[in-house]
């Protein structure tokens, strides 16, 4: 019998390529190609007088040089709003290149083709930009005030204004026996992945057909926008995802301007044409997230239990709005975790600044929402004198209430009605890996050495695997190789490794058999992409129904060639077998029989000969069948499904130097069933780490004139690995979903969500004094001491 | 993220090295690059000419004597920590170069390019002021000392001329009855520290009988304060927090994006305390080994 592959820890078959450096990137392709660069705005706010480009055209080794003048068609239209909404009254999205006006700096504004990157950076210096100053508008506060605008006619710098209720939260609050008030604030962070954003393209004069190489989150998302925007019929686009150097959501928003100059120059020169983003542009041009400002008002009873909850929030959206509402629509209705408020009502505005759009970055929204809410829970034990998490406990939906319906309209347009969870054993599980009821002997005897810790906890839902849709495509060859193809991109995650093991457990064939392909158009055309903690439940639960598929086909010509019944069958390491006798076939021999071809290839050809299948008075291929053994299949869930978890974290504050030392990191985690529990910890890992950068050092530092201060990673402070946790104590819950065969839910975001929130109740704790604000750094920890000795 | 053009030299004798210094007002000297690569690749500099010295011969050396440690200029910060006799003859710079950077920079990173970098949030060159070290230069009038009181005139700027290239820097050893230490804060393991405090006390018996301090981050170019008269023979609290209360009024500590002046201020008074006294007790250590 096969060993199950579902729940193993698999060894991941993609890190001898990744960690070796053989793996093959957006950069590695076209060595031939032209190179480009981008002439971006220096200012956040300006009109554009004139530009003149004559000095360039002088260069040695430039091929164009393009302005928005030298666009033409739908190329000269605003880039795509890929994700309207209803509220999104005002939606903006820039030019490709900038039309009479930019609104942050880093907004392109020319594009220069040359032999290398050296010539494209010495072109761009002789571009003439005369720019006419406008004030810029940078952060929330004066996005709210208004007293100058981003875009002229978007009164209020308001892009949307959206609401949404579940019972009167106002009459809750205010017949409530406890009320408290609270302002809550998120600053600017950035997914900053390895690899930054690329594209090659090349133009094939003899076959009319484009070929694109990006390192996107959504090949076939790319496909369409290039198709539109370049006058190209589908089928003459191929898009083609090769490894991806991380994406963390920055890499869904499609398409880049690049990804279409980039298409446009291959298709005019005749030539491969290539755009690799620097650093520098990848910190000014392509996307940020999570600074909003948040106002709560919550009632609540003695025991802490949340009677109404009104939420007010701020969300600082950048220059445009290409994603949609997204982002503050998830922080509007994940906020609310694992609990029932009661009664609950939020409004939110989106606003205009000039800085760097904002689309979604791993936790998308939800990191803030976790925020707010686990501060609320921590205000409300400290103003009732209870613990942490046994105020916790007493608003958690209890395991009994699934599905629960918590009656607000999530991201994705369904309902948000949570699948399954069991947060009372999850709170168990946290209490006891971080010994939360020995913590206060533990801070004595810290305390005694002179030391001050604090203990944080915080708790969130997640919605996963987010629809419309993905598919699978199964082939198993002749060799009895499985080839599948799925069409959502990897950047990382292990998909070859876990789609693999999902193959190999339905088809029962060896895992090595198994190849796995992803994000390439030419093998399957339908898709949507990577992001929303989607790939496992999507296509995950796609690769199974079209290995069922194949599987199906497989024991239909086994049962006729062995002439058995289809229930003696059973497949093992790629053979089918008659249960109990040695009567057998191979799969790479139904495969052959599975298409009836004239003329004999090769030794599985042969081995075919001594089957005999198919009824010989009717045609070769059955009228309702199809030639070759394939499977293929989409899945297409009703609403997503909610993963959920909690994290407690001990901290150290240095009396003297605020500094922030990392004691203890303890995840509790449940995504349904596991396909591979290595790889759900790498995800936690990661989240972990990237929870640190946005707790404690990463912020956007803009000046009040737009310059990004902070430009770099010298500046943009990222943990290293000797600021992140040296260990992370990790237990697992398995509540399946019902909402797919495999019982799974999203991994890949969890592990960010709640950085903040735990962080700032452990620095809360270990100072006694009132957190409100993330990420804190030590001097901010600093200035808090000294503003609170100075209050008393 | 692509330099400007420059043309490059990679001269095989320092006489050819300073003929084409010479005949370039533009040019820069390329050591270890691992400041000068990154302000060339984000075109913040853009010299004519870079020369190249990593071919000259005979300046990786790091001789160690009886009065002091001499580091050639193709010496790399993990050469120069990596010398046990470093370490016992000037422990202070053993203890600073652990806290350059990174391993992969210190790797390539030279001691003396960092000297003539001439940041005041580098360890290097507030070492070398600390201990009144010297830097030997060679130009078109052949060899001379630079006392580093002459060597640091102003913010990133040498009193290198230009068409100099500097060879030895000179850190004196280590005098007995004296004792170092080391302690700096930076936001990440190897960042910049937003304060860091070298120290050298000198005792007899119990009591100080010199003492001086170096900082980092704090001031414009790198700040070294005089300590002996604060403390007033004594290592107390009281007598430290003089001496903090002495360097805070020559320090000059500024506000930027990882931390405030006062922050700051306040890192390089609990430093003070913490560095001197830790070199007061290697002091004491020394003196009874």
């Amino acid at each position: 019998m096969t060993t199950k592959m579902m729940g193993a820890k698999v060894q991941r078959v993609e890190d001898e390529r990744l960690v070796r450096g053989t793996g093959r990137y957006v950069d590695d392709v076209a060595l031939d190609a032209l190179h480009t660069a981008v002439l971006r705005s220096p200012h956040a706010h300006a009109r554009i007088v004139s530009i003149d480009v004559d000095a360039v055209l002088d260069v040695e080794g430039v091929h164009a040089v393009w302005t928005y003048d030298d666009l033409e068609g739908a190329m000269a239209e605003p880039l795509p709003l890929l994700i309207p909404h209803p509220t999104l009254t005002q939606g903006r999205t820039q030019y490709a290149l900038a039309k009479d006006e930019v609104n942050y700096v880093g907004e392109a504004i020319a594009f220069v083709v040359a032999d290398d990157r050296y010539i494209a950076e010495d072109a761009l210096a002789r571009i003439a930009v005369e720019f006419e100053l406008l004030p810029a508008v940078v952060g929330v506060e004066a996005a709210r005030e208004a007293a100058n605008l981003v875009h002229d006619d978007v009164p209020g710098n308001v892009a949307a204004r959206m609401e949404q209720s579940n019972g009167d939260a106002a009459a809750a609050i205010a017949a409530a026996p406890h009320t408290l008030s609270l302002d809550l604030k998120i600053e600017r962070s950035a997914c900053m992945p390895m690899e930054g954003r690329g594209t090659v393209a090349r133009w094939d004069p003899d076959q009319n057909r484009l070929q694109v190489w990006t390192s996107t989150q959504t090949s076939t998302g790319v496909r369409a926008a290039v198709a539109a925007k370049l006058g190209l019929d589908l089928g003459q686009v191929d898009v083609i995802t090769p490894d991806v150097g991380g994406g963390f959501g920055v890499k869904i928003v499609h398409p880049w301007p690049e990804e279409l100059l980039v298409p446009l120059a291959a298709q005019k020169l005749g030539r491969a044409v290539k755009f690799t983003e620097d650093r520098r542009e990848h910190f000014i041009s392509s996307a940020h997230e999570r600074a909003q400002v948040h106002h709560v008002e919550v009632g609540f009873d003695d025991e802490g239990r949340v009677l109404g909850l009104d939420v007010r929030f701020w969300h600082d959206h950048g220059a445009y709005t290409p994603y949609g509402l997204i982002v503050p629509i998830i922080t509007s209705t994940q906020l609310l975790g694992p609990y029932k408020p009661g009664a609950y009502h939020v409004q939110f505005d989106s606003l205009y600044t000039n800085t760097v759009i904002v689309t979604p970055y791993r936790g998308a929204g939800r990191p803030q929402g976790c925020f707010v809410m686990e501060r609320t829970m921590d205000a409300i034990a400290a103003e009732l004198g209870k613990d942490r998490a046994d105020v916790r406990a007493v608003n958690f939906i209890q395991p009994d209430e699934f599905p629960y319906d918590q009656g607000l309209i999530f991201q994705d347009g369904r309902e948000l009605k949570y699948d399954s969870g069991d947060y009372p054993a999850m709170l168990d599980k946290i209490k006891e890996l971080v010994d939360w009821d020995n913590f206060e002997s533990f801070r004595e005897a810290k305390a005694a050495e002179g030391k001050r810790v604090g203990l944080g906890l915080a708790c969130y839902v997640e919605g996963t695997g987010v629809g419309p849709y993905e598919g699978a495509h199964v082939h198993i060859e002749t060799s009895g190789k499985v080839k599948v193809a799925t069409g959502l991109t990897s950047q990382g995650q292990g998909h070859q490794t876990a789609f693999a093991q999902i193959v190999a457990d339905e088809l029962g064939v060896r895992f090595e058999d198994v190849e796995i392909t992803t994000g390439d158009t030419r093998r399957m055309a339908y898709a949507v992409g990577t992001f929303a903690s989607r790939a496992a439940v999507m296509s995950g639960s796609a690769i199974h129904l079209a290995a069922k598929r194949a599987k199906e086909k497989a024991l239909r010509i086994a049962a006729d060639a062995l002439e058995a019944d289809i229930d003696d069958l059973e497949i093992v390491d790629g053979v089918v077998s008659v249960k109990g006798t040695d009567s057998s076939i191979p799969l790479g021999t139904i495969a052959v029989l599975s298409n009836p071809l004239r003329y004999a290839f090769d030794e599985a050809s042969k081995a075919a000969t001594q089957f005999n299948v198919g009824d010989p008075t009717k045609p070769p291929v059955a009228e309702d069948d199809e030639p070759g053994l394939e499977g293929k299949d989409f899945y297409s869930p009703p609403r997503s499904t909610f993963a959920s978890g909690m994290h407690a974290v001990i901290v150290e504050t240095d009396v003297e130097t605020a500094e922030i030392r990392i004691l203890k990191y303890a995840v509790v985690h449940d995504c349904g069933h596991l396909i591979n529990p290595m790889i759900v910890e790498g995800q936690i890992h990661g989240g972990v780490a990237q929870g640190v950068g946005g707790a404690l050092y990463e912020r956007m530092a803009y000046d009040e004139s737009g310059q990004l201060l902070n430009a770099s990673f010298m500046d943009f402070l990222m943990p290293y690995v000797t600021e992140v946790p040296e260990s992370i104590e990790i237990d697992h819950l398995e509540t399946p979903s019902p909402l797919n065969p495999l019982g799974i839910k999203g991994a890949g975001e969890a592990g960010v969500i709640p950085g903040s929130a735990a962080f700032a109740a452990a620095i809360e704790d270990a100072e006694r004094l009132t957190i409100t604000a993330m990420p804190i750094s030590p001097s901010e920890l600093f200035a808090l001491r000294a503003a609170q000795k100075e209050s008393k | 993220m692509k330099p400007a053009p420059f043309d490059y030299v990679r001269p095989g004798s320092l006489e050819e090295a300073l003929q084409a210094l010479a005949g370039h007002p533009e040019a820069k000297v390329l050591a270890g690059g691992q400041s000068l690569v990154p302000l060339l690749s984000m075109r913040l500099a853009a010299p004519a000419v870079l020369v190249d010295i990593n071919e000259l011969p005979d300046l990786d050396h790091v001789n160690v004597g009886a009065d002091g440690v001499r580091v050639g200029a193709l010496a790399r910060h993990a050469q120069v920590l990596a010398d046990a006799d470093v370490a016992r003859v000037q422990p202070l710079v053993t203890k600073a170069l652990a806290n350059v950077a990174h391993a992969t920079i210190r790797n390539r990173g030279t001691t003396v390019g960092s000297l003539v970098h001439a940041d005041a949030a580098a360890e290097m060159p507030m070492v070398l002021q600390l201990l009144g070290g010297s830097l030997d230069v060679v130009g078109p009038q052949g060899r001379r000392t630079i006392p580093v009181e002459e060597l640091y005139v102003g913010p990133l700027e040498s009193s290198l001329h230009h068409d100099e290239i500097a060879v030895e820097a000179f850190f004196p050893a280590l005098a007995a009855g004296t004792g170092v230490a080391f302690e700096e804060i930076a936001r990440r393991h190897g960042d910049y520290a937003m304060c860091g405090v070298a120290a050298v006390v000198t005792v007899d018996g119990e009591r100080v009988v010199a003492a001086k301090a170096g900082y980092l981050s704090v001031s414009d170019i790198p700040a070294v304060v005089d300590l002996t008269e604060a403390l007033d023979g004594e290592m107390t609290n009281a007598s430290l927090a003089r001496a903090a209360d002495a360097a805070l009024a020559v320090l000059e500590p500024e506000t930027d994006i990882h931390a405030t002046a006062d922050y700051r201020a306040h890192l390089a008074r609990v430093l003070t305390a913490r560095v001197v006294s830790a070199a007061y007790q290697n002091a004491r250590e020394e003196q009874q080994s």
